[in-house]
This record gives structure tokens, sequence and C-alpha cells, in this order.
């Protein structure tokens, strides 16, 4: 089927998500959707799928205009989408997942769902039980469910929103044979990825977005560096950071192993040094916040070992408690401020409160009132000390969240840290931060602002899906080299950087 | 800038008064749906209102009975007020006293002999209350290591807690000859806890009870830990994240409500019943769960409430021999006001959601 999208536009809010974007898709091919985080990739395909509605644009498949607005729509019309995390009911069997989206009668008839899964497993080659708990599936055997439960739905233009993040290299290989064989029965698939290496090897075309725009379409094969200029096309903003790094070592890592259900990562040996600023790019999702959880102290690692400074010199704290963390001078700033790193309704003195490791009884409601107004004016928040931090704007909940790290900072661990803030609160953001560098605390930050990252780092590691970059200076970073990588082309650029810094 | 500060500085001072509106509403609904109840039987309301009121006040006797029902009712309010700020649906409350009256009955049992009264009374009270922590604490190692949700796991205490109870009273501590509903041998009049004149009303429960409730009040507004416990409510993720040790706070939590419902179960004992009876809770339990979700967890408000409540299920308890109305009239109308108060607060959470989600 011929996918067809016009001129579609979608707002969230104040922020344009997508701006006049065209695409067309045949029929028997594997097209390719490439950008950046925020682009505005998952959300057109996300409209073509019936998972959101869009503002303007008309949608054609098969020449003829299609109203799809809801997901149900989508697969009337032929249009499935598989999501990044499988939509799946883990507590049930593969076959009742398989069962579940069908229309059909009052009673299920399981023998021919059971006949009709294994003919179209034996196609693909997926070898699925059908009385498996999902519970016990790999991302990659929900995806291959996920597929299946699709085409079973009669669905010919399948959308995949990220589908190689997560999964084994053979599942992969099996997911493009099974793809390349939709493509040559005459289905159309989107194929939606940050990776350069998945889109150059499967794809047929390539729609490149940036910045909720399309930049362009191109065949593959096509040069890698066009690709790149396409996706990430500017300048990097100049570095802005003044030294502050010192001799001595703050953080040391050998080998740490850390995953969770979607992913791996393996981080190689890291030495940070007191003052220093390391960046962390990459897509969201590539395994930064497993790597800033670990040195936290939140996550245990699989395997390696973490040393940090404190006051009795570097200690090693692998496997110890959380609160020791934080004794031994390490902050953790979330990124999601209001659900992990502040308590919606508790005034910014109660944060205070909660912070101070007092053993006394009862709350010292003078004492803790003047540190909270000294804060207020120190880090130029908007609010009183009785004023709940749920009603506060996104930039004062950070400088509340900043407010409240320990002191002596060893070590801080950001997550965005300055997502959704004005310009000005950004630039505060880091001075403040940088202070803190100039006072010995090292930090480590993950970011999806490219300009962010190359402004304040004094060294970059890139994470792409689970693999981790050595650390690169920042004054040996290019636009295209940052871009490669991020988009899963690691080279040697890496670890020749690595070789020059140790 | 200065425009936008005054006007967050105004929503601040809407915010409240738009709760109460939602609030006086509920209020409002409430009695008219009671009305309504009322009419449909072909009572009149006034007449219903006056009886009530007549069999809650109307002698010293009812009066005192009023007071007996409200002690152990603001002991569990108050022990549940811990639990609800903690973010738990402690339902176990109710054999929590239960545990407590059993702990109680038997130190009772096993010292009336050997030791004097009032040491036998004191520690029975005790015993109670160590068996209402048992009981709590029961429940929170299962939420907290076993993953099972408080509101199961206490109701499946309950059922054990009455169990046991009536286990007890049909068997090991049986009356001599006659095994009964009515309970087991009641003590001697030596082991009851002083009353007032001879009513029901056991001036020394209540003052326990206004104890444990004034504690209450001062550990939730000025304490380390009434702040934690509340943050931990709130926010488990970010309590964590902010260094708070979420798993003693939660246990604690389940220890002092289990402390103050298992001595309302003690007290029922010494005070009221002075012996195990089957309906020893006489589901007050329950009753307590209502208080404090209409209150929305303020302690301030336990005592007006709790008294309001206390009053009807003793004013109802004459409704079938004056009006020939059934008495559970009175758990309509709490039900009622409880029901429509959380409705109320659903939707002025969604209205100030809608409003920008400040």
């Amino acid at each position: 089927m011929n996918a067809q999208l016009n001129h579609i536009y979608k707002s969230f809010g104040a922020v344009q998500a997508n701006v006049d974007v065209s695409l067309t898709v045949q029929s028997g091919a594997i097209h390719g959707l490439l950008g950046e985080n925020g682009a505005g990739k998952s959300t057109l395909v996300k409209m073509l799928s019936g998972f959101i509605t869009r503002d303007a644009g008309e949608i054609l498949l098969d020449d003829k205009p299609a109203e799809v607005r809801t997901p149900a729509d989508g697969i009337r019309a032929g249009v499935g989408m598989l999501h990044q995390d499988p939509l799946d009911f883990p507590p049930m069997t593969v076959l009742d997942n398989f069962v579940a989206g069908k229309a059909g009668g009052l009673f299920l008839n399981r023998r021919d769902a059971v006949q009709e899964f294994k003919i179209l497993a034996d196609q693909f080659n997926f070898a699925l039980d059908v009385d498996e708990q999902m519970g016990n599936l790999t991302i990659g055997e929900r995806q291959q469910l996920e597929i299946l439960r699709l085409l079973s739905l009669g669905v010919s233009t399948l959308i995949l929103d990220e589908p190689t993040t997560g999964i084994s290299a053979s599942q992969k290989t099996a997911l493009f044979d099974a793809l390349r064989k939709l493509a040559g029965q005459g289905k159309s698939i989107v194929f939606v990825s940050h990776k350069l290496e998945d889109v150059e090897e499967l794809c047929n075309q390539v729609t490149v977005m940036r910045a909720g725009h399309v930049v362009g379409t191109v065949d593959i094969p096509c040069p890698t560096s066009t690709l790149v200029s396409m996706m990430f096309g500017r300048e990097l903003a100049a570095p802005v950071k003044p030294p502050t790094c010192q001799a001595d070592i703050a953080m040391r890592i050998q080998g740490l192993t850390i995953g969770d259900d979607r992913i791996d990562v393996q981080v190689a040996d890291l030495t940070v040094r007191r003052g220093e600023v390391i960046g962390l790019a990459g897509l969201e999702g590539s395994g930064q916040r497993l790597f800033l959880l670990t040195c936290a102290g939140v996550l245990r690692p699989a395997t390696g070992k973490l040393y940090i400074r404190d006051a009795n010199g570097l200690c090693e704290m692998t496997g110890k408690p959380y609160h020791q963390y934080q004794t031994s001078g390490v902050g953790y700033l979330p990124a999601d401020r209001l659900r992990e790193g502040l308590i919606w309704g508790l005034s910014i003195q109660e944060h205070v409160v909660l912070r101070t490791s007092s053993s006394g009884l009862f709350i010292d409601r003078e004492a803790s009132r003047q540190v909270a107004d000294q804060a207020i004016q120190k880090f130029n928040i908007r609010g009183k000390a009785d004023t709940r931090v749920g009603q506060l704007s996104g930039g004062n909940q950070q400088r509340t969240q900043l407010a409240l790290l320990p002191s002596p900072l060893n070590l801080v661990l950001l997550e965005h840290p300055t997502r959704g803030l004005d310009i000005e609160s950004t630039i505060w953001v880091w001075q403040q931060l940088i202070e803190r560098c100039r006072n010995g605390t090292s930090i480590i930050f993950a970011s999806s602002d490219l300009d962010e990252i190359v402004q304040y780092s004094d060294r970059v590691i890139v994470f792409s899906g689970g693999k981790v970059s050595t650390p690169i200076e920042t004054t040996a970073l290019t636009a295209g080299k940052l871009g490669e990588m991020i988009g899963g082309k690691f080279g040697n650029n890496g670890n020749s950087a690595y070789a020059g810094v140790n | 800038m200065k425009e936008k500060s005054q006007s967050t500085s105004r929503a601040l001072v809407f915010r409240p008064a738009r709760g109460l509106t939602y609030q006086a509403g509920a209020l409002l609904l409430s009695f008219l749906f009671i009305t309504i109840i009322i009419l449909l039987t072909g009572e009149s309301p006034f007449r219903v209102v006056a009886s009530l009121w007549d069999g809650a006040f109307g002698t010293t006797d009812q009066f005192a009975r009023v007071f007996s029902t409200l002690t152990p009712l603001v002991l569990c309010s108050s022990g549940l007020i811990f639990t609800f700020t903690a973010g738990l649906y402690n339902l176990g409350v109710e054999g929590q006293i239960v545990a407590g009256a059993i702990a109680a009955t038997f130190i009772l049992r096993e010292f009336q002999a050997v030791l004097p009264a009032p040491l036998v009374v004191a520690a029975g009270v005790i015993a109670g209350m160590l068996g209402g922590i048992l009981w709590g604490l029961l429940a929170g190692v299962l939420k907290v290591f076993g993953k099972i949700n408080e509101i199961f796991a206490g109701l499946g205490m309950n059922f054990v807690a009455q169990g046991l109870a009536i286990y007890l009273i049909f068997g090991p501590w049986k009356r001599p000859g006659i095994a009964s509903m009515s309970g087991t041998e009641p003590f001697g009049e030596s082991l009851w806890l002083g009353r007032f004149g001879q009513t029901d009303a056991a001036p020394v429960a209540l003052i326990i009870a206004i104890v444990a409730l004034a504690l209450t009040i001062i550990i939730m507004r000025n304490t380390h830990f009434g702040l934690r416990l509340k943050a931990v409510g709130q926010n488990p993720r970010a309590s964590f994240i902010l260094g708070m040790p979420a798993t003693r706070l939660l246990l604690s939590s389940f220890i002092i409500c289990g402390a103050f419902a298992g001595l309302a179960g003690g007290l029922q004992v010494v005070g009221l019943f002075h012996r195990l009876v089957p309906s020893i809770s006489s589901n007050l339990g329950y009753l307590a769960l209502l208080v404090v979700m209409l209150i929305s967890f303020n302690a301030l408000w336990i005592a007006p409430v709790a008294f309001f409540f206390s009053a009807l299920n003793v004013g109802s308890l004459q409704l079938p021999m004056v009006l020939r109305m059934e008495s559970s009239l009175s758990g309509v109308i709490q039900g009622t006001l409880v029901l429509l108060a959380l409705l109320a607060r659903g939707f002025s959470e969604r209205a100030r959601k809608a409003a920008g989600g400040q």
C-alpha cells in the first residue's frame, strides 16, 4: 500500500513538532525516517497510525484520503505501528496477546489462532512458543510477536519506531530479513531510527527530519557524511566553559556493566578529575540514564568497580547503599523534576527541612525559614519559602533542586540540566555549576542538546543503543564526528582520543 | 514580571477557596440525598433528626455511650493519619483492634489471680498496644518486603484476627459450660477501668485517646518524622532520591497505627465489654477509615468529625423502636458524606488541573 502524508502540521502547546511535513512511502519499499531526538519522527508516524491526531494536512492511503483518528482506525485502514516498547500485556501468554486485538464473535477460537500464528511465525523464522508468558520474553521476541499480530490483522503498512534498540544481533538479522520479505510481498515499511548503520543496511530511501521539518529525502546508498550533515546540519556551538579541571582524581570506574530489561551498557575504564565536566551525548534511552543512576548509587552495576573521592580519599563505593553516596558528597539531579526530584505538595522550606540531616525530633522552623530564604535569594528562585514547589515554574524548580544539593559536593550527576528552561535560566544554571567546578566539584551530565554538550563539557562520551564511546576532548569534536557516533558509527575516533587523554 | 508574580499569588489565595466550594457543595448534596432517602421510607427528616439527637444526647447513659464510641474511633483515626499520610490504605486497622483486644484479654486472664488489679489492667492495655503493633507490622512487612498491596494484606489479616477471636471464645477461652457469642467469662469488677458513674464511659480511656490525638497533631505538624512521612506518601521516588529512609518510614507508620488501634482494642476489653466478644471492634476501624477519608487526612478535624459519627452511631440505635426505621441509616449517612466528599475532591482536583496544572 502506498502511504502518503501531505503538509502535516502538529504542535503541542508552544512546541511545533511537525511543520509542513510531507512523506511518501511506496508499496514494496522500506523507507527510513532519520533524525535527532525531538526531530518530530515519532510524532509523524503516530499521526499516520492514529495514536495522535494532526492539526492540519492530509493522509492518503493508496491515493484515497483516510481519516485515521484512533489506532483502531489505523488498523482498519491497514496501518500498524510497532512501538519502541511493544504495547502488550505482560501477565498474559503469547497466544492471548496474539488474539487480544482481533475482531471476532463472543468466543475465542484458540485452535485456529494457534494455526494462524504458527504459519505466520514459520514464514519469518520467528521461534516463539504460544504458551509462554509475555513477561518472560525479551524485547526482541515481544517485537516479533507484535509484528505477527499486526500482520494477522491485515496490516499492509508497517511502522517500526526504533526497533533495533535493545535487541540481540541475531534478532536484528531476523527482523531485517522479515522486513525485506514483507517489502517483497508489496507491503510498505516505515523504519524510524537514529542509527545510520541500520538505515544504510536496510532502507531503500531515507527521509531526514530536523526540528519538525523535513530536510530531504535521499536514495540509499548515500554517503554517511551526507546523512550526518542532513541530520545535524550546522556547526556546533563554540565551547564557553573556562578550564576548571584539577589534577587529582574525583572518580574512577573500572569496566562497569549496567543493564535493565531494555539495554545493556558497558562502560570501559574511566577516570574523572576534580572540577572536570563530562557530557554524555546521544539519543535518549541509549544508556546515559543508567550510567548516571549507577554513578549516583541508585542502581548497582552488574560488574565493575566504582571509586569516589570523599574527605578520606578515593573510596570504593561499588554496592554501597545510596545514602552512603550522599554522605560522600554525590548529588543527583533527575530530569523529571516533579516526579523524581521534588515533592509537588511540599514547600521550598519543607524541602530544606527534608534535606537537613537533623537528628532532633522537632523541626526548627525559624532556622529552616532562614535557610530557605537564603537559598531563595542566592539561587534567585521566584517564590516564597512557603510556596509549594509544584507551583514554581520549571526554571525555578531547577533552581530549587540546585539549592538542595548537598555541600560539600564532590560529584554531581545531572540529567538534562536545562531542559525546559529559558535562556536566562540556562545560562544562570551553568554559571552556578561552573562555580561549583571551580571549588572542585566534578560534573557528569546527560543532554540531548548538542550545543549544551559542546559548550560546557571538558570531555564528551557518546552513547548509542548501549554502546559507549571512549571520552573525547571537546576541542577535538566536529559536528560530523559527533553525529556519526550518535548514529552508532564509532569507528576508531573514540579510541585515539582516549589515548590522548590518559 | 511583576504582573506574573501577582497572578500567582492570587491563584494561591483562590485555591483553597475553590476546594471549599466543592466541599460545601458535597455537604449540601449529601443532605439532599439523605433527605430523599428518608422521604422515600415515608418518614419526616425532621423527626429523624430529632430522634437521632434524642438517641445520642437524651439521657446521661446515651451521652456516655457516645463517648465510649468516640474513644476507639479517635484512637484509630489518629493511627490512620500516619498510614494515610505515608500513602497507605491500612484497611487492616480493624484486625489490629481485634489483635489488641485478644492480647489484652490474654494478659488479664493469665495474671488476674497473680498480680494486683491495677497492674493487671495496665499490663493488659500495654499488651493490647503490642498486639496491635504485631498485627500492623505483619501487614507492613507483607507490603514492604512481600510486595503485597496493604489493602489485601490488611483485609486478610482482619479475617485471621476475627477468626482467632471467635476460635478463642468458643475454644480455649469459652465460658465454663456454655460457649456462646456473648463472649468469654466477664472479668471481675476490680479489673474494670474506672467508669463515669454507672455509665459506659471510661474517663481514663478517653484521656488516653485525647493524648494520642494531641501527639498525632504535634508529630504531623512539628516533627521531622511527620514531614518525612508526608514526603514519602506524596512521592516515594523523589523521597528516596532526596535521601529519606522510605522502608523505615513506611514500617513506622504501620507500627504507630497498629499501636493506636491495639490500644483501642485493649481499652474495649478493660473499659467497655470487660471480656472478649466476637464483635469487640464494633467495626469502628472501618468507621475510622471513613472519618479520615472525610477529613482528607487533616488530624485537626478528627475530634469534631469522630464526635459527630459517634453521635450518629449511638443516636441511630433507637430508630427501630421509635420510628420503625433501620438503625443502619447512620451508616448510609456516613457513607454518603464520605463518598460525596471524595467525589468533590476529585472534581476540584480536575478543575485545578484544567486551570493550568497549578
